[in-house]
């Protein structure tokens, strides 16, 4: 009982936010729906006992990517209106993706009332099962191979990353900064011992 | 206690019950976390005091006992001023987005043995989470504010807390291997014994790099360009007055204390004691037995050590250069973080070291 009113205000408060995505004119508050978005689709996840799931989108999306967005939408300044120009232009289109969208919907819940054998309510897990320590069994045990690939892929994603931005451009100004950390007084001060002088 | 409360709160219908006891449990440990802040900042100002020869706060009530009560009337009392071209909203939520992180996070905290408010198993990463959370209150103030040295600071606060959360989160790692589990409960256990089997011996490295991490984490000096008073006046929260600043305050002062906490708890051995050692067991049997026992008062003593710390290496380093804060975190900490990160791995393998489990 206490659990489908909480899933009732969560949703409530997740269409809202998806609605908010689209409707509002400033690119930020835009962002700032989608981080509530994401929030709040944790939360649903919590409430199907996915507590490693639900904490590593909070992590990665909320924490990671959504920031990277928002500097991007600050700093890039985007104009609204500019943006909007092409709505009649695609509107067709994008009313064909969004019919599918929605079948697709349709179509889940005409499973999940259908009765087959992948529609079965998730069964509660006992007290003291650690979702966290399946997943890592899962992901180290049988998909290690798979597992590996993934991080294969992303290390080379930040080597080509680096490589397309640290350039060096001819005539930039920068400090080395190894240089400047290994300097001691000897090279910069010359104590010089001499007589006082003496008007008499 | 929990059972306690279970059974004094009996007459309530399940899901009140449940809230009651937990909003039981939450609102004692918010009040104290306050009165903490409130005194730290006291402590701060007299520590500094004393490191630079002077007395500080000493007008207000006994040996200026009073002062963070009068500071706190005075923030109240003063007026919230929007810019005129400020995002209203964003403007008024974004103190919040970053003093709640840092409340929620202690929801996690093992305060004495067996007892967290919630006794999850994924703690760490939950901790990873709300810390990332708390980026969004110092970005959404800077651009809020529509003035030029907010949004300065809040992109060299930004960019500078990414890039440690990822030594953190690194350091939070070996914790992690070294303990056998995300539950900062059973990595505290994982401690017990003396001195030398808490975490600091054997993730020496990591230790090290998560306690300055959380310094910078915080935006507190030497690492608070974010600030960075000679160039951008005040950084992020420049636009802010009265209550609305007076809770980014809070909330700055409330997350020192929480990375306090957490290196107490992951590599000081959390609430265990200085002497539960085999060195000091000429100790039982005598009246000061009861020192060995693990207890809150251990944790309390290690975050004020970590404290004082903050404030000591205030009073004492000159600000970073914004480059060098980079290359700190990026090209020292990262490293150092991996590196240590495989040693522990291949030490698990054969089976050598104090953390087997």
């Amino acid at each position: 009982m206490l659990t489908l009113a909480i899933f009732g205000m969560l949703a409530a408060v997740l269409v809202t936010a998806a609605t908010g995505v689209i409707v509002s004119r400033n690119p930020v508050h835009a962002a700032m729906w989608l981080v509530l978005t994401f929030a709040t689709s944790a939360v649903l996840w919590l409430l199907l006992e996915a507590e490693f799931l639900a904490i590593i989108l909070v992590l990665v999306y909320v924490g990671a990517v959504m920031v990277l967005f928002l500097f991007v939408v600050m700093m890039l300044d985007v104009n609204a209106t500019v943006a909007r120009e092409g709505f009649t232009r695609y509107a067709a289109l994008g009313s064909v993706i969004a019919a599918i969208v929605v079948g697709e919907l349709l179509a889940l819940l005409w499973l999940r009332s259908s009765g087959l054998p992948i529609t079965r309510p998730l069964a509660g897990m006992p007290d003291g099962h650690s979702n966290t320590r399946e997943i890592g069994l899962e992901l180290f045990g049988g998909h290690v191979f798979e597992f590996e690939l993934a991080a294969f892929l992303l290390l080379l994603a930040i080597v080509a990353a680096i490589m397309l931005t640290h350039r060096q451009r001819p005539g930039l100004k920068y400090q080395d900064v190894s240089a400047q950390v290994k300097v001691r007084r000897e090279d910069r001060v010359r104590l010089v011992k001499m007589a006082a002088e003496r008007d008499e | 206690m929990i059972a306690w409360l279970n059974e004094f709160l009996g007459f309530l219908p399940d899901p009140l019950r449940i809230i009651a006891v937990i909003t039981a449990q939450i609102v004692p440990l918010v009040i104290v976390l306050i009165l903490c802040v409130a005194f730290l900042t006291y402590f701060e100002r007299k520590v500094i005091g004393y490191m630079q020869n002077r007395i500080g706060p000493n007008r207000v009530g006994p040996r200026g006992w009073f002062q963070p009560f009068a500071d706190v009337i005075k923030l109240l009392v003063k007026e919230v001023v929007v810019p005129s071209k400020a995002n209203r909203f964003l403007f008024l939520v974004a103190p919040l987005l970053s003093i709640v992180p840092a409340l929620a996070t202690w929801a996690v905290m093992p305060l004495f043995p067996g007892y967290a408010i919630a006794n999850i198993d994924a703690a760490l990463l939950y901790i990873l989470a709300l810390t990332a959370l708390s980026i969004y209150g110092v970005i959404l103030a800077g651009w809020a504010s529509n003035s030029k040295y907010a949004f300065l600071g809040a992109m060299r606060s930004t960019a500078q807390m990414l890039a440690y959360e990822i030594a953190m989160g690194f350091a939070l790692v070996g914790v992690l291997m070294a303990g056998g589990s995300l539950n900062l409960g059973v990595i505290t256990e994982a401690q017990s014994g003396g001195i030398l089997s808490w975490f600091w011996l054997p993730l020496f490295p990591l230790f090290i790099v998560y306690f300055i991490s959380g310094v910078a984490e915080t935006n507190r000096a030497p690492f608070d360009v974010a600030e960075g008073e000679s160039e951008i006046v005040a950084g992020f929260h420049v636009e802010y007055s009265g209550v609305a600043f007076a809770i980014f305050f809070l909330a700055e002062y409330a997350n020192m204390i929480l990375i306090a906490g957490l290196t107490a708890v992951m590599f000081f051995g959390g609430w265990h004691s200085f002497f539960a050692g085999s060195w000091f067991a000429f100790l039982d049997g005598t009246p000061l037995a009861f020192l060995r026992e693990p207890s809150l008062a251990w944790l309390c003593v290690k975050i004020a050590f970590f404290l004082f710390c903050f404030l000591w290496s205030r009073a004492t380093f000159p600000r970073y250069r914004y480059d060098q804060i980079m290359r700190l975190g990026w090209k020292v900490f990262i490293p150092v973080t991996l590196v240590w990160i495989m040693v522990e791995g291949v030490m698990l393998v054969a089976g050598v070291g104090p953390w087997r489990t």
